[in-house]
């Protein structure tokens, strides 16, 4: 079975609102999933079922082939995971604190222990941190030193929600490396996260998450195909709707979009024409653009009854 | 699990804190009687307190007996409050339910540890309570006298001491069963401390009140004292065989409550 995360109809009610509502996520092995969404579209809520931490009000959910919270013993300790920000003993070193984490649970032997901290230390640039308590750390330290956490028995498969929260860019550059590295390395990775951007970069697949329903799943690569329309850059984009007329489906300042697949026939046409053509690239929509298509309003934005009908 | 619960409980600095603390006034009360001469008349203040003068190796049960009302109860109930809400407070609860560490796991292993700071705190309070008492008071070697009049021997005396150290462990596991069992139901261990606290607060009242005496012997602080029952000659067991059966049913049923929340709550802290 290559699912490494399945869930079907997943609900989780809370009272009248449904935090999460019917969700069908569907993780294969080897995917990279980045799993967006505003903040409250029940990201958090589905992380926290995926664990076994929030119990499901319906539906149902599968952890690596085996059913969630049913088979955590067995499953968990497979699975590193970084849940809305790190959380650690502040009196003790970081070390200290992997030890404690990893005799907490089954799975991670003890004659391998220091080993394995020494080497996730490494991984996550904080080897040199020593005796220092956590309580010192500055956030993008406490970040790393989480992430270190997850890392701890080389799990198949690592949930991590917002993974570089706090961290400088030069911090989120090696995050994402590391994580790539993880990736080729067989790692199964499912982000959560709202910046588009971070997803755009690292991910393979993406599921977007809406008013907790799932609005999209798919490649990111199908999502960001071509659409069939080729970007003009020239300095006079009056000139290419007159050269080109009947094709040009916009214009802006500085720029047309014009329907064919081939820039290079596009190309020949204008400069037949004497157009000056500055840039020429493949029309694609960012997945920004596929996000604000799927979704609806920012999901804290709370208007009156009947505001959003007018929408 | 369990291990894990005694090494953090055990190497964070504030639990050793709290045993200094509640040491603190036994040891002053010990200081002020050495120096003023001025003990309690028999049958006034804590008990064993009049008898110390004369006897110092009866100081570990006056300690006690000074610690147990209040301060052995705060003390207790800061840690047990703490057991789980510190953890959903830290944000540490949900690293350890993923790691997987096992809700029932986690439970007992808190439960034990809560269990192993009591003993730990009551054996130091008779500890310190020996060193005072051996420092300030004069010792008599033959022993001391029981309660009833007649004359107990040293080993008498220490025997008894230690079924009264293994009695006021005892009497504390409701008050700690008590804050468990609302620090599952909380992510403020502030919350859980002092709602077991006002559980206290509330039981100390209504034991003397006549008006609530119906139910008095089931009340958790009613048989607290019964350790001065040790120290009759022959020993009064019938008071503190009732008080070990009765923090016997508040630990069970609290903890069974505790249980029952815990494994099937949402933890979104």
């Amino acid at each position: 079975m290559s699912g490494v995360i399945e869930t079907s109809g997943l609900v989780k009610r809370y009272g009248q609102l449904r935090a999460v509502d019917g969700i069908d996520l569907d993780v294969r092995a080897g995917d990279v999933y980045g799993f967006l969404g505003a903040n409250g579209s029940g990201k958090t809520t589905t992380v926290r079922m995926l664990l076994g931490l929030v119990l499901p009000t319906q539906g149902e959910v599968r952890l690596l082939g085996e059913p969630m919270p049913k088979a955590a013993r067995r499953v968990l300790p497979r699975v590193g995971a970084l849940i809305e920000g790190p959380a650690h003993y502040g009196h003790l070193s970081g070390r200290a604190n992997l030890a404690l984490l990893d005799a907490a649970g089954p799975g991670g032997a003890r004659r391998t222990r220091t080993a394995r901290i020494d080497t996730v230390l490494e991984q996550v640039g904080l080897a040199g941190v020593r005796r220092r308590p956590v309580k010192d750390y500055s956030l993008g330290m406490r970040q790393r030193l989480g992430l270190a956490g997850a890392l701890l028995r080389r799990p198949e498969l690592l949930v991590l929600d917002e993974p570089t929260n706090g961290l400088d860019p030069q911090g989120i550059h090696e995050i994402r490396d590391l994580l790539l590295d993880l990736h080729r390395g067989g790692t199964t990775v499912f982000l959560s996260s709202h910046l588009l951007a971070e997803v755009e970069q690292l991910c393979t697949r993406v599921g977007v998450l809406d008013r907790g329903r799932l609005v999209l799943q798919d490649q990111l690569s199908t999502l960001t195909a071509p659409t069939g329309a080729t970007i003009v850059e020239t300095p006079d984009p009056g000139r290419v709707r007159a050269a080109l007329d009947g094709r040009v489906l916009s214009t802006s300042a500085g720029r047309a979009v014009v329907r064919g697949d081939d820039p290079a026939e596009v190309n020949a046409a204008l400069v037949g024409a004497g157009v000056p053509v500055t840039g020429l690239a493949l029309e694609r929509p960012s997945l920004e653009e596929v996000v604000l298509a799927a979704a609806s309003t920012s999901a804290d934005r709370v208007d009156a009854p009947g505001e959003r009908s007018r929408r | 699990m369990i291990a894990v619960e005694l090494r953090k409980l055990f190497r964070r600095p504030r639990t050793w804190v709290t045993i200094g603390l509640l040491n603190g006034l036994p040891v002053l009360v010990a200081v002020l009687l050495a120096l003023t001469d001025l003990a309690p008349r028999p049958g006034e203040g804590p008990v064993f307190l009049s008898a110390v003068l004369t006897n110092g190796t009866l100081y570990p049960l006056a300690a006690l007996a000074i610690v147990l009302p209040l301060f052995l109860p705060i003390a207790v109930s800061v840690v047990a409050g703490e057991a789980v809400a510190g953890e959903a407070q830290a944000g540490t609860l949900r690293y350890l339910l993923a790691r997987p560490a096992g809700r029932t796991r986690l439970l007992v292993a808190k439960l034990v540890a809560v269990i192993a700071f009591v003993l730990v705190a009551v054996v130091v309070v008779a500890a310190v309570g020996y060193l005072t008492g051996q420092l300030l008071f004069d010792v008599q070697p033959i022993g001391g006298t029981a309660l009833s009049g007649t004359t107990l021997t040293s080993q008498e005396i220490a025997g008894r001491t230690l079924l009264a150290i293994g009695y006021v462990t005892v009497s504390m596991l409701g008050v700690a069963a008590f804050a468990l069992f609302f620090s599952t139901l909380t992510d403020s261990p502030l919350g859980a401390t002092l709602g077991a606290l006002a559980v206290l607060i509330a039981s100390s009242l209504l034991f003397t009140l006549d008006a609530a005496s119906s139910f008095a012997p089931y009340l958790p602080t009613r048989y607290w004292l019964a350790f001065v029952d040790l120290f009759r000659d022959p020993i009064l067991w019938r008071d503190v065989v009732r008080g070990v059966a009765l923090q016997g049913v508040y630990v069970v049923v609290l903890v069974g409550a505790a249980w029952a929340n815990f494994t099937t709550k949402d933890v979104t802290s």
